[in-house]
């Protein structure tokens, strides 16, 4: 089957020499290059190319572009397929493959067309009737109506192809190239602004790829590839095609995507399949054309009836036929056009039926009357006849002011019907603009009105559809712009000439009635399936505002946004309120105008480049020696360390003996650092902390804790004194961003008076930890010097000193409990002294740990960290509440002496340990007895757990309520969401050495 | 997306900062001074204003500054930005 019976033998843009084969619904086909997926099934006279969302009735193709309600089609197969893709917009490729959509088992065949039948019983408003009672059974038909309904079906394989991201601006964004905006990126790109065109299709031209209109005494195809190749040439002017403007955001931040590989089999080696313009202009000139109406009468959903713009532009642009006769029905002059175009193509026209009494303009009458073809003026077609396609429309008169129909009905054979509804300037990014619009009586649609950006519309878009109008307006639009943007327009840029036609104005005709005593679904929307008879019963059951009306019915509420739709919904509501159309209101337009792939939007963001990673300066080092891996917000941390044939526990458990028994070692680079200096600083710290730090003397460490302004815990950690005026300040890894955001707010708004700079040093400097009995011993035979005695190095003391020939800070504090140092030196050197302390520890088997074992030690120890503050945690609640000063304000202070956070009652820090040996629950709440009765009391919850290697026993951290009464009773850690309940003893919540002997040797 | 003028670094995109609230309303030197309910009132109570609005903003991903920015809640226009302590000179209330 490869004769494309319905294509003419010469004519139009495509490419005969270029053969290309595709398969639709398992059939091949042969189409040509330059055509799209819609226009090579019509040259296959394939008419039936899915089914509707609802009723599952035949649909064909209606449109020629964006437009396109019905032909939506899954493309590609396997890791590639892609549902809901407009026929219409899709470049044909060789062996292509392509399917349609909501039909079960098949197109020809649909179980669904059911719904056609019953749809007496499948009003709108429908679903929420029908199902939501008894409350219980939408749960019960939900998955049923799910199966039956919607669109394509998403992918479930992973995608193998990329995306990128691009940003860029420009003085002047011109999006759409046809007339008006090949003319005003013309008047812009010459006054030498930077300029970008970006248009949807493949080439640039617009509506003039199907037209035959002339231009400056050319062929308007001419024209466009003049005025293309003047463009190209300059330099300050980029050119986007394939490329739609999606979004419209906040001061001029345009978004265009642009499917880059769409039209090939597959992307290129190293070419991403599509990529997303992230443009913020100047200037915005909107070109974007409109878009066609259709008709609204019974049966107007049967393959065959499609958009008089698009037959005209299939014959001339794709050379294609679309069916073998013709009657072409419309309320304005734009029709004729396709009049000719089908006369001139071979395609016979039965019949011009105009809703308007007085009939066309002159140039529309020429064209009928030198063709011969019969006119019914104020006639209607009141219904389209035939099973599988159009085999005949019915015609009446229509009488007092299209109110009713009258005489004898009429019907006309033809197997296509071209309908012309008028036109609607495509408003959708000027809508997202936030730009008012104001219905136009005398195009009977929405046009612009008061822009809320800077931007302007220009031609068709503005609601001038004559050709020369769009041609002055777009060169206006264009060097207005320009100059808007701070650029001269050049004098001899002018508006390019074409003839203009003289056309009578357009007549509202919203839904063509009934005949009396008949019936028959006239579609307002066909993707949603809702007909004008949806729109009345919406309206009688009250929902009259246009919002309402879109959710209750569906109407506009597809991936097509209601473009054919809308307007005419609107106009039949008003009608039936007796109200104007401006009065009903319009619905918001919303980004994306058209569907955009997740993919897209994503760009590289995905799998290992969805966030920085960052890495320890001693990062090759843990890989070096088989260190498994654990991601810490950005980082990436050593989680342990297992030696060949150790399970996970073993090594972590390993671990944590060594430090509790020997020495051990482990990296705390990522721990947040900030240097605060100035004659000020330890004012600074003063109002951040809730303790005192003026005291603190050069060479001391202290640990202390920073509120949020409401009294709650915003981060701990401990800061040393470098010098009289330089502080070291070291936050979790967590919270370094937030802790520096804090700090300088605080320090920039509320006290700029204070002398105090803050820098962050996270990234300069390396940090390890070296714990256990034997660390002093392994410090001192690594530093120049040895001497980190009592002396020198007291607990909470700080040295500067030089290990393997670089300098180190050191710090003695403690996490595990044990005597510990943390020594950090200038990031580069990381590795240098990481190997220098190994080598040293050698002697006293020292054992790098990870993050594993660090949680261990610290729970063990009763330490806390981000899980014990969470927000929702003050000093007092661990005890510290004589950490806090007394006799001078700092942030959070006159907050803990709220009556909630002063007086309590609150929950309090304490231990658990397992009663019967078993894991507690991580997140479980502390509960008298599991069984009880629902809602069981909870009295607290387990912050952290773990298993303690030197308890042998399970234990974990909580916070829990009256905290002293609970000493030593038993209660259950309850974890209904793992079902795991288990018996746990509260106790202190310092596990191991609570005089705290160890750490200070 | 914002386009946010930084008083040091110019406009960036919004991405690149943090929002810090309301900045019509300062600290109170001596909030021990003040009626629980003042406090209150300073902790958690903000306007929500429809139209113009001074607020905090934080160049977060930039030179790390503080700034105040007037926008218009309703419009999303930006309308002055100025570093912590200067004069907005723009006439709005
Ligand atoms: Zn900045």
């Amino acid at each position: 089957m490869t004769s494309q019976p319905f294509r003419r033998l010469e004519g139009g843009l495509i490419d005969r020499d270029r053969p290309l084969t595709f398969r639709f619904d398992g059939s091949t086909f042969t189409g040509y290059a330059g055509d799209t997926l819609a226009s090579a099934l019509l040259a296959n006279g394939v008419t039936l190319v899915g089914r509707s969302f609802k009723y599952h009735r035949r649909r064909g193709i209606v449109a020629a572009g964006v437009e396109e309600p019905n032909a939506l089609a899954t493309l590609r197969e396997g890791n590639r397929q892609e549902p809901n893709l407009r026929a219409t917009q899709v470049e044909l490729f060789d062996g292509l493959t392509a399917s349609s959509q909501n039909r079960w088992p098949s197109l020809d065949f649909d179980v669904g067309g059911i719904n056609n039948i019953l749809s007496r019983f499948l009003p709108a408003g429908f679903y929420y009737k029908t199902f939501m009672w008894p409350a219980g059974a939408w749960m019960f038909y939900e998955r049923f109506i799910r199966a039956a309904a919607g669109l394509g079906k998403a992918p479930l394989l992973g995608d193998p192809d990329y995306y990128e991201r691009r940003h860029a601006h420009c003085d002047v964004l011109v999006v759409g190239a046809g007339p008006a905006g090949l003319s005003a990126a013309l008047a812009a790109g010459r006054s030498g602004a930077r300029v970008i065109l970006v248009d949807d299709n493949a080439a640039l031209g617009g509506s003039l790829r199907g037209d035959t209109a002339t231009i400056n005494e050319v062929p308007a195809l001419a024209w466009v590839d003049e005025v293309g190749g003047t463009l190209e040439a300059l330099e300050n002017v980029r050119i986007l095609t394939r490329a739609t403007a999606v979004g419209y955001y906040d001061q001029n931040l345009i978004t265009v995507c642009e499917r880059v590989a769409d039209h090939l089999a597959r992307p290129d080696p190293h070419q991403p399949r599509q990529r997303l313009w992230w443009v913020r202009a100047k200037r915005v000139v909107l070109a974007t054309g409109a878009i066609e109406r259709p008709l609204v009468f019974a049966n107007n959903d049967l393959p065959g009836v499609m958009l008089a713009s698009a037959v005209r532009t299939y014959q001339l642009q794709y050379a294609v036929k679309c069916g073998r006769r013709a009657v072409v029905f419309t309320n304005n002059d734009s029709a004729y056009s396709c009049v000719s175009a089908l006369m001139g193509g071979g395609v016979p026209v039965s019949a011009v039926v105009d809703t308007r009494a007085s009939g066309p303009g002159d140039a529309a009458r020429k064209i009928v009357d030198s063709s011969g073809v019969e006119c019914l003026f104020g006639h209607a077609v009141v219904g389209a006849l035939g099973r599988q396609r159009v085999t005949s429309v019915e015609v009446m008169a229509l009488a007092d002011g299209g109110s009713r129909v009258t005489g004898r009905s009429r019907v006309i054979d033809c197997d296509l019907l071209c309908v012309s509804g008028g036109w609607n300037p495509t408003v959708h990014l000027f809508s997202q603009s936030q730009g008012k619009l104001r219905y136009d009586e005398g195009l009977t649609s929405f046009v612009p009105d008061a822009s809320s950006q800077a931007e302007s519309s220009a031609g068709a878009a503005r609601g001038e559809l004559g050709l020369d109008a769009c041609l002055r307006g777009g060169i206006e639009a264009g060097a207005e712009a320009a100059r808007l943007a701070g650029f001269t327009p050049t004098e001899d840029v002018e508006a390019a000439r074409c003839d203009h036609v003289d056309e009578a104005p357009v007549e509202a005709l919203w839904a063509v009635p009934l005949p009396a005593r008949r019936h028959g679904k006239r579609f307002v929307d066909l993707q949603n399936d809702v007909t004008a008879e949806d729109v009345a019963l919406a309206d009688r059951e009250g929902y009259q505002s246009v919002e309402h009306l879109k959710r209750y019915t569906t109407l506009g509420m597809g991936t097509d946004q209601g473009r054919t739709s809308n307007v005419n919904g609107l106009a039949i509501l008003a009608g039936l309120r007796d109200s104007d159309i401006p009065s009903v209101g319009t619905t918001t337009f919303r980004p994306p105008f058209n569907p955009v792939t997740l993919g897209t939007i994503t760009a590289r963001e995905v799998g290992a480049d969805l966030a920085p990673l960052r890495l320890s300066p001693m990062h090759d080092w843990h890989a070096g020696v088989g260190a498994n891996f654990v991601t810490v917000g950005l980082w990436l941390r050593t989680q342990f360390y297992a030696r060949p044939g150790e399970a996970m526990m073993e090594a972590i458990n390993r671990e944590v003996l060594a430090v509790r028994n020997a020495v051990g070692m482990v990296d705390v680079s990522t721990l947040g650092k900030i240097e605060i200096q100035g004659r000020d600083a330890a004012e600074f710290l003063e109002r951040v902390y809730i303790n005192r730090w003026t005291n603190l003397q050069v060479g001391r460490c202290r640990y202390g804790f920073m509120l949020r302004e409401d009294g709650f815990i915003l981060d701990d950690g401990t800061t040393t004194r470098v010098a009289d005026n330089n502080f070291y300040m070291t936050t979790t890894t967590a919270q370094a961003g937030p802790v520096m955001a804090h700090l300088e707010y605080y320090a920039q708004t509320v006290w700029p008076e204070l002398h105090v700079h803050l820098t962050s040093v996270t990234d300069q400097w390396a940090g390890m930890a070296i714990a256990g009995p034997r660390s002093r011993e392994v410090l001192a035979a690594a530093c120049e010097g040895g001497d980190v005695g009592d002396e020198s190095l007291p607990f909470m003391g700080y040295l500067e000193s030089r290990i393997a020939g670089v300098p180190v800070r050191l710090f003695r504090m403690t996490f595990s409990g044990e005597m510990a140092y943390e020594v950090h030196t200038p990031s580069d050197y990381g590795i240098r002294v990481w190997e220098a302390l190994m080598a040293a520890g050698k002697d006293f088997a020292i054992t790098p740990y990870g993050t594993e074992a660090m949680s261990v030690l610290r729970i063990e120890k009763g330490h806390v960290v981000g899980a014990e503050l969470d927000g929702r945690t003050i000093p007092a609640d661990f005890g510290f509440e004589r950490m806090q000063k007394k006799d001078r304000d700092f942030i959070g202070k006159r907050s803990l002496e709220r009556p909630a956070l002063a007086y309590g009652p609150r929950k309090r820090f304490v231990g658990l340990i397992s009663e019967d040996g078993r894991k507690i629950p991580r997140g479980a709440q502390l509960v008298w007895n599991p069984t009880a009765p629902k809602p069981v009391p909870m009295l607290g919850h387990v912050s952290s757990t773990c298993y303690s290697p030197n308890l042998g026993n399970y234990i974990a951290l909580a916070l829990l309520e009256d905290a002293d009464g609970y000493q030593g009773k038993l209660l259950y850690a309850s974890s209904p969401l793992t079902d795991s309940h288990v018996p746990v003893r509260v106790g202190h919540s310092v596990f191991i050495d609570p005089e705290g002997e160890r750490a200070r040797g | 997306m914002l386009l946010i003028p930084c008083p040091w670094c110019g406009a960036r995109a919004q991405t690149e900062f943090g929002y810090g609230g309301d900045a019509s309303v300062g600290r109170p030197p001596d909030p021990q001074q003040l009626s629980r309910e003042a406090w209150l009132d300073y902790v958690y109570l903000r306007d929500n204003p429809r139209g113009p609005h001074l607020e905090w903003w934080y160049h977060a991903a930039g030179c790390r500054r503080w700034f105040r920015v007037r926008r218009d809640t309703l419009t999303h226009e930006v309308l002055v930005s100025a570093p912590p302590g200067e004069a907005i000179e723009d006439g709005s209330p």
